[in-house]
């Protein structure tokens, strides 16, 4: 019946258990819980943070909709289909979660029970990193004389640190998952920041994700990066090989 | 589900609502609502039945308060009026208007609201000979608010929702309400008279495009009955007109400037 099909499934690995202790029924420490929605910001942190510290996976989402079904594997290009979820081994608390699947409106709150109904949300702190065309953002002047990409913030009332951007001003507005996990940190009240980065470019760029790096000097963020040149290069290489697939009109 | 952000409980007597409509005439004349008489937010109604949406404050009023996060269902109230309005800002996420009809209606009944006004719109192109004539503006009252404002609706000459023939042509006899464009209002007006909750639903015909008149008729059509505020010259729309207070998040509501070059 669809309605079992379009459930979410969150699947937790046996790493994370024996990382935290055993948690089966129960809810694992989290202190830091960093997330990317969408090709770009997943690119940003798997060249810029986890490319740099040690991470394993230790879980992963699985779902179907009209638009996608994820994949299974665990090794994955940033063109892939799949949501997962990584901890860092020195510090288990911190948990990273790579979402390059779209999560539809109905699978959205369902997914949100899931995820944070498995974490112990106690010092809780949430990042969000999303992109979206540069033609959603309201402006009065054009949007095609703004210099793109540009990232803006949202943040909960909690959320007591700066912000590396500015934030973004009415009457803009974020919709779907960005906003369904923003929405969720605001209402239980957890410190949460959104960086939105509006582009113009809507499949993989160097220049968007790069358009990330502010964020890097964030509390959240900043002991999680060790070396940037290195970043670079990862990058450059993430990008090219997607570049390969994409030769259809040269 | 109802979810307090500060202490204050909601004690009032009175809610509004928008049905998330046609020209979304309810939401903005909830917007003007809220913004005229400055309500503080006092919750949320935390649902999934609705898209999630986040942005910065819709009535922001100075540097401080424009960085307060919103999100698609808030509650505000102001006690001294015994007002609470619950604000709906994103659609409804498909198939669930039976669920948050119930999960609203419950909250209705469990909170101490009294009474609830459900501002709406329906489609005007849809509206049938008799109602071409006149005021574009209708009322609906539930069975259990009809004692008390029934004969008030009488003495402001109010015009009450038409009811449509089921079968035209076939069966004149069987008339039912048809509220086209109105999203979930005629299932909540349906589950409240079945539930005896005080409901009074007020509506516009209009059509999609610039809706803030259409949202203006409608609160002046509210005040008319409610007298939330007072105007000195009341024969003169204007001047009423001039006391509503447009949120700031109403500026670009038809997108963003053009490009210079396109001149």
């Amino acid at each position: 019946d669809l309605r079992e099909a379009r459930e979410v499934h969150v699947l937790w690995s046996s790493k994370l258990n024996a990382s935290t202790g055993n948690f089966t029924d129960e809810q694992f420490p989290c202190s830091k819980f960093i997330m990317a929605i969408g090709h770009n910001a997943v690119a940003f942190l798997s060249s810029f943070v986890l490319n740099s510290g040690c991470w394993e996976a230790v879980g992963s989402v699985r779902l179907w909709n009209e638009w996608c079904r994820t994949s299974n594997t665990t090794s994955v290009l940033p063109t892939d289909t799949f949501c997962l979820f990584y901890k860092l081994i020195s510090d288990p608390t911190v948990l990273l979660c790579q979402c390059n699947c779209y999560v539809a409106e109905d699978q959205q709150f369902q997914w949100l029970e899931k995820v944070f109904g498995c974490m112990r949300e106690k010092d809780l702190q949430v990042t969000i990193l999303s992109t979206c065309p540069v033609t959603d953002y309201k402006t009065p002047e054009s949007t095609l004389t703004l210099p793109s990409p540009f990232l803006k913030a949202l943040k909960t009332k909690e959320y007591k640190e700066t912000v590396c951007c500015p934030l973004l001003e009415q009457p803009n507005i974020i919709k779907d998952l960005p906003a369904a996990v923003l929405s969720y940190c605001q209402v239980w009240q957890i410190p949460a920041v959104l960086y939105q980065c509006y582009t113009d470019v809507i499949k993989l760029d160097a220049v968007t994700i790069e358009a990330f790096k502010p964020v890097l000097s964030s509390k959240n963020l900043r002991n999680l990066v060790k070396d940037v040149s290195k970043s670079a290069e990862i990058l450059k290489k993430l990008v090219a090989t997607n570049e390969i697939c994409n030769n259809i009109y040269t | 589900m109802y979810k307090n952000c500060n202490n204050n409980m909601v004690t009032s007597l009175l809610l509004f609502q928008p049905a998330v409509s046609v020209g979304n005439v309810g939401q903005l004349a909830v917007d003007l609502l809220i913004s005229t008489f400055d309500m503080p937010k006092v919750g949320y109604f935390y649902t999934d039945c609705l898209m999630p949406m986040v942005g910065n404050n819709p009535y922001a009023t100075t540097e401080v308060n424009s960085t307060e996060l919103s999100i698609n269902a808030e509650v505000y109230s102001l006690p001294s009026k015994k007002l609470v309005v619950l604000q709906i800002r994103s659609p409804f996420v498909k198939n669930k208007y039976r669920l948050f009809c119930q999960t609203l209606l419950s909250w209705v009944k469990s909170s101490r609201c009294a009474k609830v006004i459900l501002l709406s719109s329906s489609h005007a192109y849809q509206r049938d000979d008799q109602q071409l004539h006149g005021t574009p503006l209708r009322y609906l009252l539930t069975p259990a608010i009809q004692k008390t404002a029934g004969d008030l609706m009488q003495r402001l000459n109010w015009k009450e929702m038409e009811k449509i023939a089921a079968y035209p042509g076939a069966n004149d006899a069987e008339m039912v309400l048809h509220i086209p464009g109105g999203g979930i209002t005629k299932l909540l007006f349906s589950e409240s008279c079945s539930n005896g909750i005080q409901m009074a639903v007020l509506l516009k015909f209009c059509s999609e495009g610039d809706n803030i008149p259409d949202a203006f008729s409608l609160v002046n059509y509210l005040n008319e009955w409610l007298q939330l505020i007072r105007s000195e010259q009341s024969s003169d729309a204007k001047a009423t007109l001039l006391q509503w207070k447009i949120p700031r998040s109403w500026r670009l509501l038809f997108g963003s400037g053009l490009p210079p070059a396109l001149f």
